[in-house]
């Protein structure tokens, strides 16, 4: 069967500038005249010679560190930005979900915004006004369908939002789960859908940093390292090699901004110590372990928070614990370098490899970032808590929890 | 499925040759028609008196013109009732002011848009310049209405003539330099600064507030020939006298207009590719 989107060699350069600003400023341009253009630009290869194809509803996984490149290639196969060079070859329409509530107007009603963002997506007129109902109805907004949407609370904007994009009917879905955090409910409603539409034979193109999601999703996945593809095959193996980059080792530190900071604070390192307050990567259950997260405040009264997510070898996350039950939390922090620090319980975690990564919050939960997967640990069982008992314990984790005999 | 997997076949490459895009841009239409509708529902949104605001503009600063320029300082207006010489001109002004002012920040306000959404980028200044288009059409009523209050005596085929090709001069310069503005200002916001005084400088050398047979200086003349939107203005005036423009003005008006059609949706497009990664 002829595949659904050819990629081949696709390349994309971006100069940077040796100032900060990404823009153009006239004296820029006017005093490059002057001087050789090359003194002050630098070629970043943000995408270097990717190629792959993908097969007519196969729903292939695309997964990589923050700033590997997956963005950019989501933004050349919706024709965003053009390659630099390379060529893609498409054998259907596509429409991504990162464009869901693009171009919402607060002072349009709901129902000139469905006209409105629907014609952006590239329905024409008569598919919206055939569908029109059902998208009503599907969003749940009937009652206030002629109400500006600045009136409307985030969650509504959200589902008439989410209403119009799920009736689009691309042959090929782009989801970059990346841009659609913060909400569980419209999370598990992108991962339906997906669901749905893989089901009804169309292509889906899926990003995102939850292994867990893509390992159930997607039989086959790419993972982006550098702008190169570092591997492709088989979800598993895919998502396995991911996992072993960070591996042994105790401590990564961040070079890049982009997902590690927001206006707030700015991720420096994350580190992992065991019990005697020796830096380690695998660590015995049956103690403590101390997960260290060193930040920079970046204005004064800020309230970074952490959440620290633990997930297994399969992607599925295990649990996550916020700080937000630290003594002093409700204090603001001033400007300057600080850590955070993390006690995972000893006699909880089971013999196994866990994956670590984090989100960032400033005050009330606002401004959030996601990290990727940074550091893994391997958990040990000594054997010390399994007394007398020689097998396996089940289960991701292996609480020591309390048990008492007692006669009737 | 099968079906429209066969009907749906494109490729996406770097930038090869130069075209302007006119398929795209026609099968893209809807695109255009909702975005200038949007627009134009935005702009009186929240507003009590709503589009009346589109004559109520033009005729404030009738009475603000007329006022200063007609009574206190009695500017000649070409045998015209001075509120209609200045009317005349103001119209064709205003289309021209707000259609490059609104096209000159449009790319910058819908990046959020074009950062996610692949169009032809073209439809974003059209359409900025559409809102202003409706704006003038509604701000013609007005100006009917004061033509049959003054009882001018205007001759239907002349002012159809010079009504119809004013309308398109403008057009075709607004376009144009709406186009490059908008280009230019995603690449150096130093254009948002500049362009109040760029409209501010055309408007005193074009024969808006005076009618061009005062000017006595020939190098005067010839700039003022220079402005792209001259001629458009003296078009207007000559609907209304029933007069032609000279041949110089219509000559040299003509020609820049269309060279700055032309420049400016070439500068627009040989720039677009980029657009979405410096908006």
């Amino acid at each position: 069967m002829q595949p659904i989107i050819e990629i081949q060699s696709i390349s994309k350069k971006f100069a940077i500038q040796g100032s900060k600003q990404p823009y153009q400023t006239l004296s820029g341009a006017l005093s490059n005249l002057l001087k050789p253009a090359s003194t002050n630009k630098k070629d970043f290869w943000a995408l270097k010679d990717i190629s792959f194809s993908v097969q007519p509803g196969e729903t292939l996984g695309i997964i990589g560190k923050n700033g590997a490149g997956k963005s950019t290639l989501l933004k050349i196969l919706s024709k965003i930005t053009p390659p630099t060079s390379g060529k893609i070859i498409s054998r259907g329409r596509i429409a991504s979900l990162l464009e869901v509530g693009t171009g919402f107007h607060g002072e349009l009603s709901g129902r000139e915004n469905i006209y409105f963002n629907g014609s952006l997506l590239g329905m024409k007129q008569k598919e919206i006004q055939s569908k029109f109902d059902e998208i009503v109805n599907f969003s749940g907004v009937e009652q206030f369908i002629d109400t500006p949407l600045k009136h409307y609370s985030s969650g509504m904007q959200l589902r008439l939002a989410f209403a119009v994009a799920a009736f689009l009917e691309p042959e090929i879905l782009v989801i970059d789960e990346v841009l659609a955090v913060g909400d569980a409910e419209f999370q598990k409603k992108c991962i339906d859908k997906m669901g749905e539409v893989s089901k009804s034979g169309r292509t889906i193109l899926f990003v995102s940093h939850n292994m867990g999601a893509v390992n159930t999703l997607c039989k086959k996945a790419i993972l982006i390292e550098d702008g190169k593809i570092a591997k492709q095959g088989n979800c598993a193996d895919v998502i396995d090699s991911y996992f072993s980059k960070g591996a042994n080792q105790h401590t990564y530190y961040w070079k890049e901004k982009q997902n590690s900071s927001n206006k707030s604070f700015q991720l420096n390192y994350i580190k992992l110590y065991d019990s005697t307050g020796a830096t380690s990567t695998s660590f015995n259950i049956s103690e403590e372990i101390i997960v260290e997260i060193g930040f920079e405040v970046l204005e004064d009264n800020s309230y970074p928070k952490l959440s620290l997510i633990f997930s297994a070898a399969d992607g599925q996350t295990v649990f996550s614990s916020i700080s937000n039950n630290e003594e002093d939390g409700s204090k603001p922090l001033s400007k300057g370098t600080y850590y955070k620090r993390c006690t995972v319980y000893k006699n909880l975690l089971n013999n196994g490899k866990y994956h670590l990564s984090l989100i960032g919050y400033s005050a009330h939960y606002s401004d959030v970032f996601f990290t990727s997967t940074v550091i893994s640990l391997d958990a040990i069982d000594d054997g010390i808590l399994k007394r007398d008992y020689s097998g396996n314990y089940g289960g991701v984790i292996r609480p020591e929890l309390k048990w008492l005999t007692q006669k009737i | 499925m099968q079906d429209t997997n066969k009907k749906t076949y494109y490729e996406i490459t770097a930038p090869k040759y130069f075209s302007i895009g006119l398929l795209e841009l026609w099968q893209y239409r809807e695109l255009f028609y909702m975005l200038a509708w949007r627009d134009i529902k935005i702009k009186y949104k929240q507003t009590i008196l709503g589009m009346a605001w589109a004559i109520l503009q033009p005729v404030i600063m009738m009475f603000i013109f007329t006022f200063f320029f007609g009574k206190t300082l009695r500017i000649p207006s070409e045998n015209m009732p001075y509120p209609i010489f200045i009317l005349s001109g103001l119209l064709i002004w205003n289309l021209f002011s707000s259609g490059i002012n609104t096209s000159a920040s449009a790319m910058v306000s819908n990046a959020g848009i074009i950062k996610k959404i692949y169009f032809p980028r073209l439809i974003i200044p059209f359409s900025a310049i559409a809102v202003s288009l409706f704006d003038f059409l509604i701000s013609v009523f007005l100006f009917a209405v004061l033509i049959i209050y003054y009882n001018i005596p205007i001759s239907i085929s002349n002012f159809c003539i010079c009504f119809i090709s004013s309308i398109a001069i403008a057009l075709l310069t607004t376009v144009g330099l709406g186009s490059m503005l908008a280009a230019l200002t995603v690449k150096y916001r130093d254009f948002k600064f500049i362009l109040p005084f760029l409209i501010q400088l055309l408007l005193f050398v074009s024969p808006v507030i005076y009618p061009l047979s005062i000017i006595k200086n020939d190098l005067v003349r010839y700039i003022i020939y220079l402005n792209p939107i001259s001629l458009s203005v003296e078009l207007m005036h000559s609907a209304v006298n029933n007069t032609m423009p000279q041949a110089e003005l219509f000559l040299c008006g003509s020609a820049i207009s269309i060279m700055v059609f032309v420049t400016g949706i070439i500068y627009f497009r040989k720039t677009e590719y980029y657009f979405a990664d410096i908006a």
